[in-house]
C-alpha cells in the first residue's frame, strides 16, 4: 500500500498547525498569537520582570506562574519542572512568562520589551564532574545532583577481570543532538462552548498533554481534550515538550478568553526545547586472546539537564544496551543520571541507546585492535545465540527459531553486501600511495529493545478501538499519531488485513482524546508491534462482537468475510465498538528493583557497515557507503520500512559526523540550521538497506519495532571506519560528533603519544 | 506605493493569476503567500534559506521565499507547490518521497523544476541539485528515487543521474 496522506503531503494539501486560517478552524474569530519570555541565565533568583514603557501593555495578555488554577509542575514522570518559573529559574530559556496579543510582530516587540532581572547564582553546566558544594541543587536517595542511579549486575565482574589474561579500557563520549523536525512545535489552545479546555497541534502523545492539562488546570478527563493536528516529524522532540507549550497556549486562551496560537520558530525551537543526552561512557573490559568477552565493567553517566523529564527511562534504555548484543557471564553496568542547569534533554529517536551502543561498538574495535584481531571476528564470537542470556539475564529465544536470521547471519551478511575482505585490500593498497586520503570501513552489530522497557507496557494497559460503522465501514481509534514514520497506512493494512477487508474500508480517526481511547504514546518503536497487535485483537473482538467469529485466517474455521456482510449481527444502525486491552506475552518476566530478567519481550537486530573517506588535508570524512542489515519481525510495508532505515541511517550519520551543539553559558550558540549543520543530499551515499524477516508472533502482522534501530549502528560504524582508514596514524575517535576540528585533535593526540 | 501605514500595495502574478496585496512593508512572499494569500501548502522550516521547505518559483528559478520581501515580487509572476498537477507526483509517491512532509512541498518545487530543465543533468547530480532541501525523515534515497522516476516519466533523465 501507498501511504495513505502521501498525495496530500506531495502537493502540499496536508494542513499543519501553522496552515489552519486565521481562525483556527474554529469559528471563534481570529486566534491571537502567544509567546514566551525566558530566562537569560543558567540559575538564579528572579528579582525583577521590567516591562517596557514603549508597549501599551493593556493590548496585551500576559500570563505568569501566579495564573495557574492548579499545581505549577508538568506532569510527566516526576512533578519537578514548574510550567512556568516563579521565584527561580534553573535553566537558561527557561519560561517565565507567556504573552498573547493580535499580531505577531506586535507581540515579538513585546516580548523583547520585557526585562527579566535574575539574581544570578552559579551553575552546575558540566555533567561528567562530581558537582561542588555551591552547584549542588539536589539531594536524592542516589547522591548529589544524582536524579537516578541504576545498576545491572550479572556474575562476579571483580573477579573476572582479575582472573582475565588481557583487560581493555576506553573512554566514550557523545554529544547532545538536536532532532531538526521540519516543522517546528506549535500548538492552539482554546476553551470551547462548554467550558473544556481544548489543545490542538504538533504532538507525539495526545494523552501525554491531556494528563500534564489535567493536573495543572484541575479538570478530569472530560474537562480537557486534545487533538493532534498534521505533525511535520517528531524523532522523540515531540514526546514530552508538546505538554508545556499545550500548557502555555490553554493558559493563555484561559485568561485572554480567546483562542490563542503559538508556534515557535526555528531558533526558540533550538534554544528551548529538548535534545538527546550527552553521555559519557566508561569501559573495563576482562578478554582472552581469541576475543571472547570474560567481564564488562561499563559505568554510564548521562547529562539530565535542569529537570527530570524522561531521563530515568532513557538511562535505564541506556545502561540495558550498553554492553552490546554479545554473550559474557560477569557484566556490571552503573549508570547514572546528573542534574545540570542546562536545558533539559529529553527523547530522541534511540532513547539512551545510541549513546552506550556507540561506546560498546566502538570498544569492541579497539579490543580489536588490540588483540591483533579483525573487528568482525571479535563480534563473531562474541554474538548472542539463541540461548544465550543478555546483561538481564534475558535469555534470548526466537520465535519461530531464527537460523538463518539470527544475529550471526546478519553481521555475514552485511560484510558481504560491503565486501568486507576485499575492500579492505583495496583500501591497504589505495592508502599507501595517496598522501592526501584516507579510506577505511568499519562494522557495527546491535540490538534495539522493541517497546517500552521493563513492565512497562504492562503499567500502561493501552487500550484500543475499532469502530464498525452502519455502512459497513471500520475506523482504527489510537491515540499513536502519525508524524511521518506510517502509522495510518500501517494501521490501515493492519486492520483490512485482519479482517478480510479493503484498505478502502478502513479509516483511521484523528487521535482526540475524546474520540480515542489511551493507546499509549507514539514512541519506543512500540506502535506497529504493541498498537498493531492490539488492532488485531480489537478486529476479532468487533467480528465476535458483530456474530460473526474471527476470519477464516485467524481461526481457522470456514471464512467469513466481514465487508461481505456490513449489515450482519445485532444493532447495524449504530456503530459497534470492538477493544483490546494490552496483555503482556506469556513468559516474559522483569524486575525493576533487580534490574534482572526480560527487560523487552523482544529485539530488533542490525549489522551495519560503512565506508569512509577521509581528507588529511581539511580532516573532513565523507561517508561513501553504507551497508545496513536488520531483523524487524516482519517488514508490513517495504517502501515506509526501508524509508525509516535509510532515514534513520542518516540521521545518525548526522551525529557522528557534523551535528555538534556549541554551548555559551548553558545556551545552544549555534541555533540556527545556518551553523548547526545536518546532512543534505550531497552529503551522504544511497543507503543500501536489506531486511532479514522472522515474524514476531506477538506484534502486530509479525512486526517489530523498528524506527529506532537504524539510529544505533551507524555511529560506531563511521567512527570504526575512520579508525580503520587511519590506523597508521593511530587514530581513536572514541567522541561524537566526530568534525573536522575533533579528527585533528585526534590526530594531533595520536602525534603526541608517538612522540612518546 | 507605501501608504502611510508603513504597507505597500503589491500587484503580482500568482499561479498564473494576477493578484494585487497590501502588505507591511517588508513581509517576506512566506507570509504574504500563508497568511494573506490563502496558500499554506508553501512551508517555514528555518526562516533563514538554509531548509528550502519554503521554496517557490520566481519568474522561473526555484528561490526560498523566506528570503524574498513580498514588495519585490511586484510585477512578477510566482509559481507555488499549489500549481503542481498531483498526477505528475505518483513517481514519487511510490518511492517513498515523502514521510513527515514537511520539507515535501519544497522538494517537490525543486524536483519539478529538474524536470523542467532536464539539460541541467548533464552538469550537476541529482543529488547537488536537491542540496538546498534539507529532508530529516527519508535520508533522501526515496526522493533521488522518485525524481528519477518522474524524470523517466517525462522523458528527461533515463535514470541515469542519480
Amino acid at each position: 500500500m501507498k501511504r495513505f496522506e502521501g498525495l496530500a503531503k506531495l502537493t502540499g494539501a496536508e494542513r499543519y498547525v501553522d496552515d489552519l486560517p486565521a481562525d483556527g478552524g474554529l469559528g471563534m474569530g481570529p486566534m491571537l498569537w502567544g509567546m514566551t519570555v525566558r530566562s537569560p541565565a543558567s540559575r538564579g533568583r528572579v528579582k525583577e520582570i521590567k516591562f517596557g514603557k514603549s508597549v501599551d501593555w493593556k493590548r496585551f495578555t500576559v500570563v505568569d506562574h501566579r495564573d495557574l488554577p492548579g499545581p505549577n509542575e508538568v506532569y510527566l514522570i516526576a512533578r519537578d519542572q514548574p510550567v512556568l518559573a516563579g521565584t527561580y529559574v534553573r535553566h537558561v530559556h527557561e519560561a517565565v512568562l507567556l504573552i498573547a496579543g493580535e499580531d505577531r510582530e506586535q507581540v515579538r516587540r513585546a516580548v523583547a520589551a520585557v526585562e527579566v532581572v535574575i539574581d544570578r547564582e552559579e551553575p552546575g553546566l558540566d555533567y561528567r564532574a562530581e558537582p561542588t558544594a555551591d552547584v549542588v541543587q539536589f539531594r536524592g536517595e542516589y547522591g548529589d545532583n544524582i536524579f537516578k542511579h541504576l545498576t545491572i549486575n550479572k556474575g562476579d565482574v571483580e573477579a573476572a577481570l582479575r582472573s582475565a589474561p588481557i583487560v581493555v579500557e576506553g573512554e566514550y563520549e557523545t554529544g547532545a543532538q538536536e532532532h531538526v523536525y521540519i516543522e517546528c512545535n506549535g500548538m492552539i489552545g482554546w476553551i470551547d462552548a462548554a467550558g473544556v479546555v481544548c489543545v490542538k497541534g504538533s504532538m507525539q502523545c495526545p494523552y501525554y498533554v491531556l494528563n500534564a492539562l489535567k493536573h495543572t488546570f484541575q479538570r478530569d478527563e472530560k474537562g480537557v481534550r486534545v487533538i493532534q493536528t498534521a505533525t511535520g516529524g517528531g524523532f522523540g522532540g515531540k514526546e514530552d515538550y508538546p505538554s508545556v507549550i499545550g500548557l502555555h497556549v490553554a493558559l493563555l486562551a484561559m485568561k485572554a478568553k480567546r483562542p490563542v496560537k503559538m508556534i515557535y520558530d526555528r531558533g526558540e525551537d533550538m534554544q528551548a526545547t529538548t535534545k538527546r543526552h550527552p553521555c559519557h561512557v566508561r569501559i573495563r573490559t576482562g578478554v582472552d586472546r581469541d576475543g571472547h568477552l570474560l567481564a564488562q565493567d561499563i559505568s554510564v553517566r548521562m547529562d539530565a539537564g535542569a529537570y527530570i523529564t524522561l531521563s530515568p527511562v532513557v538511562l535505564s534504555r541506556g545502561i540495558i544496551h550498553a554492553a552490546g548484543p554479545y554473550s559474557c557471564d560477569h557484566v556490571r553496568v552503573d549508570g547514572k543520571a546528573v542534574l545540570t542547569n542546562s536545558v533539559p534533554y529529553g527523547a530522541f529517536r534511540g532513547f539512551g541507546a545510541p549513546q552506550t551502543i556507540f561506546a560498546c561498538e566502538r570498544h569492541m574495535d579497539v579490543i580489536a585492535a588490540r588483540l591483533g584481531l579483525d573487528p568482525a571476528q571479535v563480534r563473531w564470537v562474541n554474538l548472542l545465540r539463541d540461548g544465550q542470556t543478555t546483561s538481564t539475564g534475558q535469555v534470548i529465544r526466537a520465535h519461530p527459531p531464527s537460523k538463518g536470521t539470527d544475529r550471526v547471519a546478519l553481521m555475514e551478511r552485511a560484510l558481504e553486501l560491503g565486501k568486507w575482505g576485499a575492500r579492505k585490500q583495496e583500501h591497504a593498497a589505495f592508502n599507501s600511495t595517496s598522501s592526501r586520503l584516507r579510506r577505511g570501513i568499519g562494522v557495527a552489530t546491535f540490538w534495539h529493545g522493541a517497546g517500552f522497557t521493563g513492565s512497562g507496557e504492562t503499567y500502561l494497559k493501552s487500550k484500543v478501538h475499532i469502530a464498525g460503522l452502519p455502512d459497513g465501514r471500520v475506523e482504527v481509534r489510537i491515540a499513536n499519531t502519525e508524524m511521518g514514520q506510517g502509522t495510518t497506512t500501517i494501521m490501515m493494512q493492519i486492520a483490512a488485513e485482519r479482517l478480510g477487508i479493503s484498505v478502502d474500508d478502513v479509516l483511521v480517526a484523528v487521535p482526540d482524546t475524546h474520540i480515542v481511547p489511551n493507546s499509549g504514546p507514539t514512541v519506543a518503536s512500540r506502535t506497529a508491534m504493541v498498537v498493531g497487535r492490539l488492532v488485531e485483537r480489537a478486529c476479532d473482538d468487533l467480528l465476535v462482537r458483530r456474530g460473526m467469529g474471527l476470519p477464516a485466517h485467524v481461526s481457522g474455521a470456514s471464512p467469513e468475510a466481514f465487508a461481505k456482510n456490513p449489515t450482519a449481527g445485532p444493532n447495524p444502525s449504530r456503530e459497534i465498538i470492538g477493544e483490546a486491552i494490552y496483555e503482556p506475552p506469556p513468559g516474559i518476566h522483569w524486575d525493576d528493583t533487580t534490574y534482572q530478567g526480560d527487560a523487552y519481550g523482544t529485539f530488533g537486530w542490525g549489522a551495519y557497515v560503512a565506508e569512509v573517506e577521509v581528507d588529511l588535508r581539511t580532516y573532513a570524512t565523507r561517508v561513501t557507503d553504507f551497508v545496513a542489515v536488520q531483523e524487524v519481525g516482519s517488514v508490513i510495508n517495504p517502501v515506509l520500512a526501508t524509508g525509516q532505515v535509510q532515514g534513520g541511517v542518516v540521521q545518525a550519520i548526522g551525529w557522528a559526523l557534523m551535528e555538534e551543539c556549541v554551548w555559551k553559558d548553558g545556551a545552544m550558540a549555534n541555533s540556527q540550521l545556518t551553523n548547526y549543520i545536518i546532512p543534505t543530499s550531497d552529503d551522504v551515499p544511497p543507503i543500501r538497506v536489506e531486511f532479514f524477516e522472522n515474524p514476531y508472533p506477538y506484534g502486530g502482522k509479525g512486526s517489530k519495532g523498528i524506527g529506532e534501530l537504524p539510529m544505533d549502528g551507524p555511529g560506531p560504524a563511521i567512527a570504526n571506519a575512520i579508525a580503520d582508514a587511519m590506523k597508521d596514524i593511530g587514530v581513536e575517535p572514541n567522541r561524537l560528533p566526530i568534525t573536522p576540528e575533533r579528527l585533528m585533535e585526534c590526530v594531533q593526540r595520536a602525534e603526541v603519544a608517538h612522540a612518546k | 506605493m507605501r501608504s502611510d501605514d508603513g504597507h505597500m500595495d503589491v500587484a503580482l502574478t500568482i499561479n498564473g493569476k494576477p493578484v494585487s496585496v497590501r502588505v507591511p512593508a517588508m513581509e517576506r512572499l512566506l507570509d504574504t503567500l500563508r497568511y494573506h494569500l490563502g496558500l499554506p501548502g508553501t512551508k517555514e522550516g528555518c526562516g533563514e534559506g538554509e531548509c528550502g521547505a519554503c521554496t517557490v518559483w520566481l519568474d522561473g528559478l526555484p528561490v526560498c521565499s523566506c528570503l524574498v520581501p513580498t514588495f519585490q515580487c511586484r510585477g512578477r509572476d510566482v509559481k507555488t507547490i499549489e500549481s503542481i498537477d498531483p498526477a505528475s507526483l505518483a513517481p514519487m509517491l511510490e518511492s517513498g518521497a515523502t514521510q513527515c512532509g514537511a520539507c515535501t512541498p519544497g522538494v517537490v518545487m525543486t524536483a519539478c523544476w529538474v524536470r523542467e530543465h532536464p539539460e541541467i543533468l548533464k552538469t550537476h547530480t541529482m543529488r547537488e541539485l536537491l542540496a538546498g532541501n534539507l529532508c530529516r525523515c527519508t535520508g533522501y534515497d526515496g526522493i533521488v528515487d522518485g525524481m528519477t522516476r518522474m524524470l523517466d516519466n517525462s522523458g528527461g533523465a533515463n535514470g541515469k543521474y542519480a
